[in-house]
């Protein structure tokens, strides 16, 4: 798969055009991996010029953050910012909201000043400017349901760039109840993904799963590498795996495009 | 001695008036323990906001039924408040209905008429949101923070407005003068023909519901302050200074940022005793565990609550069972801002240590651990209060001044400490992902 570094880029002298950061989950975790190389896919096909940092990359410190160590978050901040800086960034892209979001929006105030977009957004760049020019028939009139992630959604008003990117599939996309400003969150983020929840009476991600169950979907999609793991977790409890998958958006688009 | 009721009538709209500016005092002072913080950037879309959300109620009727219930109540208050206005002239001046020798019949007549309608459609309104409170039972107004107090207070708001309106009512249809001029009485005639043949009566009854009327309205004022009804003056301000950047952007802790910087300078020297005649001071604390660690607007946004749940009601924690509820955070941080107010006023203005704060005597670890930070409460609210702020601040107190989060967060950032990722991979590792199939 071909992935360049920054670091090669800048020893042949080259600056790429936009940075992909792939975030802890993207790097390391088995699903969000799949994530991750499904992106690059749609990436090297539509010849983006892009790189990532690799080793050089760190956690953003996000999830630092949001459990309260604030002291742990901006020393993650500060050391990304400046590798981010020494290579001159100007433009990131990421698969993950939380991400998107420490990035986007708490990076400047610490020295760190890039644009940064989602996926799903950049995806509907490519769309736009016919860098993606078709996709085949493979989700053609199959009922899928978009879970919005808190920390793009809510957080951020980005709510139509993903549906839009869903638009192009010919699906049939439907909403659950709680969808878009009051969607309700899979359960994972504030740190949850790392602990036990505290002691109640139902798991927060079945809850979601079953709101998206009522919409009766063949498909689940995510554009989140932690609501997918609490959707598809979700899915297994409730023995659904056989008829429903939990797909990210970038994967359903490689795989429309036979990548 | 034909003075007499207008010289009683001023000294009971000093008093009551006078005992309200002394409660605001109060809550501003209370409200100003809080820490300084800038929210007056980009003012154009501040009154925006405030114009929007709560002048215009456009967060309210996002679920239409109460919503519009809401408004009617909000329109009746602001609208009927002519009529107290005139109210309160006669009683300075002695004259009955002054505004009738002022206003042409017809606007008079239908200004009266309006306040009649609305009067009703209040009653309406008001007595569905008690059926929606005792009867139906909604399950917002259930939960463990709703019961005792909170659960009689919203019960006497109701009580009030349904004595107000209906002494309103009254008070026209025994006035005989009025009743016979017939311009504005489109609800009361139907009173009206109670007190027919019986003058004496009705002069009795018409001044009497005068008097109770507006003796109610002066209550009803200073009863805001021990209630949670104080939004409807404190909506304003707090759509006002609500925050406005975007709502997963949580603030950075410009402490944290002095200390880390001097970490990651390889020149500074960590045992540098501070330049001559720099004040040392006290070392800040991170975090909130107390009232007085939060900010100035987080404080306000407490008394703004007038805990109607919409909060809890969409919050994922509680939903699943957990005992976190938005709406408790902010009670919980009035109920302890008024405690220490109350402290404050005992000791002579100064606040003595009472050894509690508000972790743990009022907050719970469990409650703020349970938060996903999905802004669902933020969003929910019809005011633009901030919850989840103040979760983070004292989380952030839990973790930097106690080291007391639950292992497996401390787990998590161990590793990104260690190796950049919150699980234990070498971080050498990170593009390994590029040479799997």
């Amino acid at each position: 798969m071909k992935v360049p570094t920054m670091e090669q880029l800048m020893a042949e002298g080259k600056q790429p055009e936009i940075l992909f950061w792939v975030g802890s989950a993207g790097s390391y975790d088995d699903r969000a991996k799949k994530i991750t190389k499904a992106f690059v896919k749609i990436l090297n096909k539509a010849n983006v010029d892009f790189a990532v940092l690799g080793p050089e990359e760190s956690c953003t410190g996000d999830v630092a953050k949001r459990a309260g160590n604030e002291f742990l978050f901006q020393m993650q901040a500060m050391m990304n910012i400046e590798v981010l800086n020494a290579y001159e960034v100007k433009r990131i892209v990421t698969c993950d909201p939380h991400s998107y979001n420490c990035l986007k929006n708490e990076y400047p105030s610490l020295g760190g000043n890039y644009e940064v977009v989602h996926h799903t957004q950049f995806i509907k760049e490519l769309i736009d400017s016919g860098r993606i020019e078709s996709v085949g028939d493979a989700y053609k009139g199959k009922r899928i349901t978009f879970h919005d992630p808190c920390y793009l959604g809510r957080a951020n008003k980005v709510y139509d760039a993903p549906r839009e990117v869903l638009n192009i599939l010919n699906a049939n996309l439907v909403e659950m109840k709680r969808h878009k400003a009051t969607a309700l969150c899979c359960g994972a983020g504030g740190a949850q993904m790392f602990k036990e929840p505290e002691k109640g009476d139902k798991d927060i991600n079945v809850l979601r799963t079953e709101d998206a169950l009522k919409t009766n979907p063949e498909i689940i999609a995510t554009g989140c590498p932690y609501c997918n793991t609490m959707m598809t977790d979700g899915i297994k409890s409730k023995e659904k795996e056989d008829s429903i998958i939990v797909q990210d958006i970038a994967e359903l688009i490689a795989n429309a495009q036979n990548l | 001695m034909q003075y007499i009721p207008n010289i009683l009538f001023a000294i009971l709209l000093v008093a009551g008036i006078g005992y309200f500016v002394k409660n605001v005092r109060k809550l501003t002072r209370n409200i100003k323990l809080g820490k300084d913080i800038d929210r007056t950037d980009n003012k154009s879309e501040r009154w925006k906001n405030m114009a929007m959300i709560a002048l215009g109620q456009s967060k309210m009727v996002r679920r239409p039924i109460a919503g519009f219930l809401h408004i009617i109540v909000y329109l009746g208050f602001i609208i009927i408040n002519i009529e107290v206005l005139e109210i309160v002239i006669d009683g300075l001046t002695g004259e009955h209905r002054i505004f009738t020798k002022v206003l042409p019949d017809s606007v008079y007549g239908f200004l009266i008429g309006s306040f009649e309608i609305l009067a009703v459609a209040v009653l309406v309104a008001v007595i569905v949101f008690w059926i929606r409170r005792n009867i139906i039972k909604l399950k917002r107004f259930l939960s463990s923070e709703m019961k005792g107090w909170p659960k009689s207070d919203g019960n006497i708001i109701l009580y009030f407005e349904v004595v107000l309106m209906t002494l309103f009512l009254v008070m026209n249809a025994s006035d005989l003068h009025f009743q016979h001029a017939g311009h504005g009485n489109v609800i009361s005639q139907y009173i009206a023909p109670l007190f027919e043949g019986a003058p004496e009566t009705a002069h009795i009854v018409e001044r009497a519901t005068w008097w109770i009327h507006i003796t109610g309205i002066l209550i009803f004022l200073n009863y805001l302050y021990y209630s949670k009804h104080l939004h409807i003056l404190l909506a304003f301000p707090n759509t006002w200074y609500a925050n406005l950047n975007p709502k997963g952007q949580f603030t950075n802790d410009p402490n944290v940022t002095k200390e880390v910087k001097l970490m990651m300078d390889p020149n500074a020297d960590p045992f540098a005793a501070p330049a001559e005649g720099e004040d040392e001071g006290e070392p800040e604390k991170f975090g909130a565990s107390d009232v007085m660690d939060l900010n100035w607007v987080q404080l306000m946004n407490s008394y703004t609550c007038t805990e109607c749940g919409r909060c809890t009601s969409e919050c994922p924690a509680n939903l699943t069972g957990k005992k976190l509820s938005p709406r408790k955070i902010m009670m919980d941080t009035r109920d302890r801002l008024e405690e220490v107010g109350k402290n404050i006023d005992a000791n002579k203005g100064k606040f003595v240590d009472d050894g509690k704060s508000l972790l743990n005597d009022y907050i719970t670890t469990e409650e703020l651990w349970a938060c996903t930070s999905c802004n669902a409460c933020v969003e929910a609210c019809p005011v633009n209060i901030d919850p989840l702020s103040i979760i983070i601040e004292m989380r952030r107190y839990l973790v930097m001044e106690q080291s007391a989060a639950p292992m497996e967060l401390n787990n998590m950032m161990s590793n990104i400490e260690n190796n950049g990722a919150p699980w234990p991979y070498n971080q050498m590792d990170r593009l390994n992902w590029a040479n799997e199939d």
